[in-house]
């Protein structure tokens, strides 16, 4: 079975259907490039794959053991957090969620992941004061403290400069391929979604496709993609 | 001669103090800072309609709080009306709704006087029974308890409602409990520094503490600090001074956030 299923989902966004019809399904170590034009509906469909919406037609199943409390989230940061006073370590260890007191189970987890992302060295200094590349680093790190199968990023280098990007780029592939996590990532970056992803699944008015990448760089709708200047 | 009745009024101050303050820094970061202030007049519509239908006005006001708070953090995120929009709403038709109804109704020839003493807060503080300080421990007991408990909740919450929710916390339940633990805080604190000054001991000791300290940790305990001894002050101030109890509080308060605030620049 596979690690998520959904079946024939429509989503609206303030009482307007943006899509529906929808079909797709992850497998375990998959990597998904969900793409697609502004208010197509990306980040409500990743909402809906989190819980934090439902969608209004059609269902989400979870296969293998996936629950909510195994899924790790990488938002787009808000305007609370670039002047929220907390460390790097305080925000990374409230990506263990299971317990309701920190114990040696936590730190050790957090000190993991942040070593992974190689920001150890920054774990006493404050959120505000790094760069955007380190606070996603930072968010992505905490992500992974929840994430035991799934991570689910949602456009996860916006607003950060060309290196930065294929760093944060070539982290989440090791995350796809070392560590055997499932990746979901929410994208309008249709030239590196097709690079890193091994599925792609376009959305406009309708599904437009969903399949492998190699399939995908041939289909029609990638092309109606790069025509309009992507 | 007995000095009780300063050691009831501190007491209850410095508990008082203290938890607004350990619901500042949550509301602050929130950008809820305006609920209190919001609530305070909530409450003293609430307090005016209790005087006219002769109810205590602890018994009235505290549901009536409590519902205005959980109605707010509501609409905050999804009605048509905006949070700051909402709450101003509903911040003037309370007080505007509360005088009327103290003019219409009042039997006592003082209106402004007690108008005053809703806004303002009364020396009633100084003569606090037993059962008063009492009351205000157990709650206080209550609002810290929670808080220690939940700290890493409160913090995941505060810091990313999103991301918690998305990994299974439930955010509306903790969101909830912020808002009713607010306004019960802000009715027993309206004894205190009155209807009109409760948000600044919500809101002065948190960003004071954000002006020294980077960590939420830190935050969170400097504002407890800085709110008790602030109350201490005030409280011995206005005795000696013979200064309202509330004003000196809140002036105590904001000394400190000023000078933290020099300080850097």
């Amino acid at each position: 079975m596979a690690l998520i299923t959904c079946e024939n989902i429509a989503l609206a966004y303030e009482g307007n259907t943006i899509v529906s019809g929808l079909n797709f399904t992850v497998n375990s170590g998959d990597y998904l490039c969900i793409v697609g034009e502004n208010g197509s509906g990306k980040t409500t469909l990743m909402k809906a794959l989190l819980g934090l919406k439902s969608p209004s037609e059609g269902r989400i199943i979870f296969g293998e053991g996936l629950n909510k409390k195994s899924i790790g989230y990488l938002p787009q940061q808000t305007a609370v957090q670039r002047d929220f006073p907390a460390s790097v370590r305080e925000i990374v260890m409230s990506g263990c969620t299971d317990r309701l007191f920190y114990g040696k189970k936590e730190r050790l987890t957090a000190d993991e992941n942040m070593e992974k992302l190689g920001i150890s060295d920054l774990a006493k200094k404050c959120y505000r004061e790094l760069s955007g590349g380190q606070q996603q680093r930072v968010l992505l790190a905490r992500a992974l403290c929840a994430a035991k199968k799934l991570i689910i990023l949602d456009e996860p280098v916006s607003g950060l400069d060309p290196a930065i990007t294929k760093e944060l780029y070539s982290v989440i592939e090791n995350l796809n391929k070392k560590d055997k996590l499932t990746v979901i990532m929410v994208s309008h970056d249709i030239k590196q979604a097709v690079t890193y992803a091994s599925h792609i699944l376009h959305i406009g008015e309708k599904p437009l496709f969903f399949g492998k990448t190699d399939d995908y760089l041939v289909s029609d709708a990638c092309g109606l993609f790069s025509d309009r200047g992507e | 001669m007995s000095f009780d009745f300063v050691k009831y009024a501190l007491i209850t101050s410095v508990l008082v103090s203290l938890c607004a303050a350990l619901l500042g820094v949550s509301l602050v970061l929130k950008r809820y800072s305006m609920i209190g202030d919001g609530l305070s007049h909530v409450a003293f519509g609430a307090i005016a309609i209790a005087a006219v239908l002769k109810i205590t006005p602890m018994y009235f006001a505290l549901p009536v709080t409590a519902l205005a708070a959980v109605v707010l953090l509501r609409t905050g995120k999804n009605s048509k009306i905006k949070g700051d929009a909402s709450i101003a709403v509903i911040s003037v038709v309370a007080l505007a709704f509360g005088y009327m109804l103290l003019n219409i109704f009042s039997t006592n020839a003082n209106i402004s006087g007690d108008v005053c003493t809703t806004l303002f807060g009364s020396t009633s503080i100084l003569t606090l029974s037993k059962s008063d300080v009492y009351l205000c421990l157990g709650l206080a007991a209550v609002v810290i308890a929670v808080y220690i408990i939940f700290y890493n909740k409160i913090f995941s919450v505060t810091f990313d409602e999103d991301f918690a929710s998305a990994s299974g916390t439930d955010t509306s339940l903790y969101n909830l409990a912020l808002a009713v633990i607010t306004a019960v805080v802000i009715v027993i604190a309206m004894n205190l520094v009155g209807a009109l000054l409760i948000s600044a001991l919500i809101i002065l000791p948190s960003l004071s503490a954000m002006r020294i300290f980077k960590n939420f940790k830190s935050v969170t305990v400097c504002s407890a600090v800085i709110a008790v001894i602030c109350s201490v002050i005030g409280i011995l101030g206005s005795i000696m001074f013979d200064t309202p109890v509330g004003a000196t509080i809140v002036t105590a308060n904001a000394v400190v956030f000023a000078l933290l605030s020099l300080r850097k620049h």
